[in-house]
């Protein structure tokens, strides 16, 4: 048979935001394809490096518009071990409350969108719904609904009021009604289980293989989760589980994220109960930095997101990477697809409940020959000033 | 015969072409509604779907580069026109004036092609999303198609006539089809899904996978037609399975005058159309998409089964249980 090329993307109504498939198909049988990550850099990483500690959490909000407090946290988490700061047990609560309430939403999200890929438009419908009263709480303690800008260095910027804490109460005992409806459907949605069982299966080997982590990686039985086995905020202090499954295809990464609804609300309701008294960041905060490196870690709700921040004694980050959840998962995904049909590119994508600007990366590509790669720091420099001058500076 | 005035009003007014198209945007605003309802949203205003269909046609067409503009402007003519003919045949105030023996096989015929110039439309935009919808819903219709045509001439076998009007009036002496042929009625209800492209057989207009399928490349006056043939197939094929299945417009008691009794059909025929559409819109808000694989396997497996085995079964009562 011909083999036919399927563009899907830059603009395709499947996507969110932009991405570039080329899918090379026999039929509905997917060959191979090719993927172009890159169409929305923003060079945060280097508008970190621009600005004070204070000025740079609300940027790295910016880095994703889900796990907008997981970038903020783990930003400050490392600064306030190089630091060497202890930081309040309020504060560490509170930020565990937003962090798993912050979760719920983007699971929550994520349902709604895998149905959606299968054209389910009913689940979509009512997880969002009922992702509002997640969402609504989230208002109430920030005043934000996605960007909270809760962190600082030290502690949280609000502190939680009695009424605030009663309001998140109320809301949990609908929530776990609706997640228990979920854990239902899920296991018993007729088109759910045939478009999502055996779907792009990856074995345990492959995702330790490619480096995969998170709900994708759970979901084939790697028992890692990073709060607990490398443990921050108050992860150890608080009863949950690591959601695990076996069947490492869709309908598993299905369960697994349900799974970690149910753990979400129960950390949230425990953090809540037993929120400790105190202030709620350190009394003052040191402006500089010591001269340090430190690797950040954090269990986003997409998988383990990376901060690798290096400080030079001012008040700036001198470098900072950021290594998203979605970065380690997207080589799996090229993986997942091969042998699959054309119909389930859609939904296999979204098992992994990609962010794609989050993860966007410098790519060169030379106009007259399309060829692709990566390019040296000295040549881009060179390249720069060759373009606009001498006065940029490496 | 009838009049030939009284007949140009029933083609064309009532309850030909006007009632018609009034009814198929009705339809479509009670489906989009008792969707919205049952996913928890608000729905639609009452004239929406008016609303949409003239703000369409108003929109701009745009010609794609090296088609065939004529085939491409004339596919939803023809479909549009299919399945408003079809729909004189099927009886909705008492029998069709235009009954004659055999319209069952016509109506089967004439609902068949808005697929086909479906299928057509998307061969022709040279565009490889609408290539693919097009090749799939050409597919789709040899699954569906088989099982659907054997169902629906069980009835017709079953009451010993070619003619919808006929097997209607058969059923006012006897149990309802739907009674009788159970299987037949399921499997009736589930193809006329799969025939207009609804969740969970929208598989050639599949939104996430190939954008809108055969659909892609229409625009303006073209997209708000082959529209509207989708929505009146809708009506049609209710109507159908209606007359065949749920002994259409007949009022079981003698009711007099005669145009009440008219009125008590036509009340009838409303009342078990919107009880079919809502099966339908149920059946569209609780599923979600099928594969085409999967569908190839569930339809000769088990549909086209279990229609064959329907058929066998009638021919079986007609030889023991029921002499007309």
């Amino acid at each position: 048979m011909v083999e036919v090329m399927v563009p899907i993307g830059p603009q395709h109504p499947a996507l969110k935001e932009p991405v570039n498939f080329r899918i090379y198909v026999e039929g509905e049988k997917i060959v191979r394809l090719d993927l172009d990550l890159s169409y929305n850099h923003r060079g945060i990483e280097k508008a970190a490096e621009e600005r004070n500690f204070i000025r740079v959490l609300p940027l790295l909000e910016r880095v994703c518009g889900i796990c907008s407090h997981s970038h903020a946290t783990v930003f400050a988490k490392g600064i306030e071990e190089i630091m060497d700061l202890e930081v309040p047990a309020r504060a560490q609560y509170i930020r565990t409350i937003m962090a798993e309430l912050e979760r719920m939403h983007s699971h929550l999200l994520w349902l709604g969108v895998a149905a959606h890929e299968i054209g389910f438009n009913t689940l979509l419908m009512w997880t969002w719904r009922d992702r509002e009263a997640v969402l609504d709480t989230l208002e109430e303690m920030s005043g934000n609904r996605v960007h909270y800008n809760m962190n600082e260095i030290g502690g949280v910027r609000l502190d939680l009021s009695e009424k605030q804490v009663a309001a998140a109460q109320q809301r949990l005992p609908l929530l776990e009604d609706r997640i228990a409806q979920y854990v239902d459907m899920v296991s018993h949605q007729e088109t759910m289980l045939i478009r999502f069982r055996g779907v792009g299966k990856l074995s345990k080997e492959e995702i330790l293989k490619y480096g995969t982590v998170g709900p994708t990686a759970r979901a084939s039985g790697v028992d890692y989760d990073v709060r607990r086995d490398d443990s921050y905020l108050v992860y150890d202090e608080v009863p949950w589980n690591v959601v695990t499954d076996s069947s490492g295809d869709v309908y598993g990464r299905t369960k697994v994220r349900i799974g970690e609804l149910s753990e979400s609300l129960k950390i949230v309701r425990h953090c809540i109960e037993n929120l400790p008294e105190g202030p709620v960041r350190v009394a003052s905060t040191p402006k500089m930095a010591p001269k340090g490196e430190i690797l950040s870690r954090y269990e986003a709700p997409r998988g383990e997101l990376a901060h690798f921040i290096r400080t030079n004694g001012t008040d700036k980050a001198e470098r900072l990477d950021i290594r998203t959840p979605t970065l380690a998962n997207w080589t799996s995904v090229a993986k997942a697809l091969v042998n699959q049909n054309l119909a389930d590119i859609p939904v296999i994508v979204a098992a992994i409940d990609p962010c794609l600007s989050c993860t966007s990366r410098m790519t060169v590509i030379d106009t007259g020959t399309q060829a692709q790669g990566s390019i040296s720091w000295e040549e881009l420099v060179r390249k720069c000033r060759a373009r606009y001058g001498m006065g940029v500076q490496p | 015969m009838i009049d030939p005035l009284l007949l140009t009003v029933y083609i064309l007014i009532f309850p030909g072409f006007l009632f018609l198209l009034a009814y198929s945007l009705f339809f479509q605003y009670i489906d989009r509604k008792l969707a919205a309802r049952m996913q928890h949203r608000v729905g639609p205003p009452l004239l929406q779907p008016l609303a949409d269909f003239i703000k369409t046609l108003g929109k701009e067409v745009i010609d794609v580069k090296g088609v065939d503009r004529g085939a491409f402007s004339a596919a939803p003519l023809i479909a549009l026109a299919a399945v408003m003919t079809a729909f004189l045949y099927i009886p909705i105030i008492g029998a069709s004036p235009l009954a004659f023996q055999g319209d069952l096989i016509l109506v089967l015929y004439l609902m068949t092609l808005p697929t086909l110039t479906l299928f057509v439309v998307g061969w022709l935009s040279r565009n490889v999303f609408a290539c693919v919808g097009a090749i799939r819903s050409v597919t789709q219709l040899f699954i569906y198609e088989v099982p659907f045509f054997l169902v629906m001439l069980a009835p017709a076998l079953m009451a010993g006539t070619w003619s919808v009007s006929e097997i209607v009036a058969w059923q006012q002496a006897h149990p309802w089809c739907a009674v009788l042929q159970p299987i037949g009625f399921v499997i009736a209800l589930i193809a006329l899904q799969a025939k207009l492209e609804r969740t969970p057989f929208d598989i050639p207009e599949a939104e996430t996978e190939i954008v809108a399928g055969p659909w892609t490349e229409m625009t303006g006056h073209r997209l708000a037609l082959m529209k509207l043939a989708f929505d009146v197939s809708l009506v049609t094929g209710s109507a159908l399975i209606t007359a065949l299945f749920l002994g259409g417009p007949e009022v079981p008691w003698v009711i007099t005058p005669a145009w009440l009794a008219a009125l008590a059909g036509f009340g009838l025929f409303l009342v078990k159309t919107l009880a079919v559409l809502f099966i339908l819109s149920t059946l569209r808000v609780a599923t979600g998409r099928i594969r085409l694989d999967q569908l190839n396997d569930i339809g000769w497996k088990y549909i086209a089964g279990a229609a064959v085995f329907q058929v066998a079964l009638v021919l079986v009562m007609n030889a023991w249980w029921v002499q007309p």
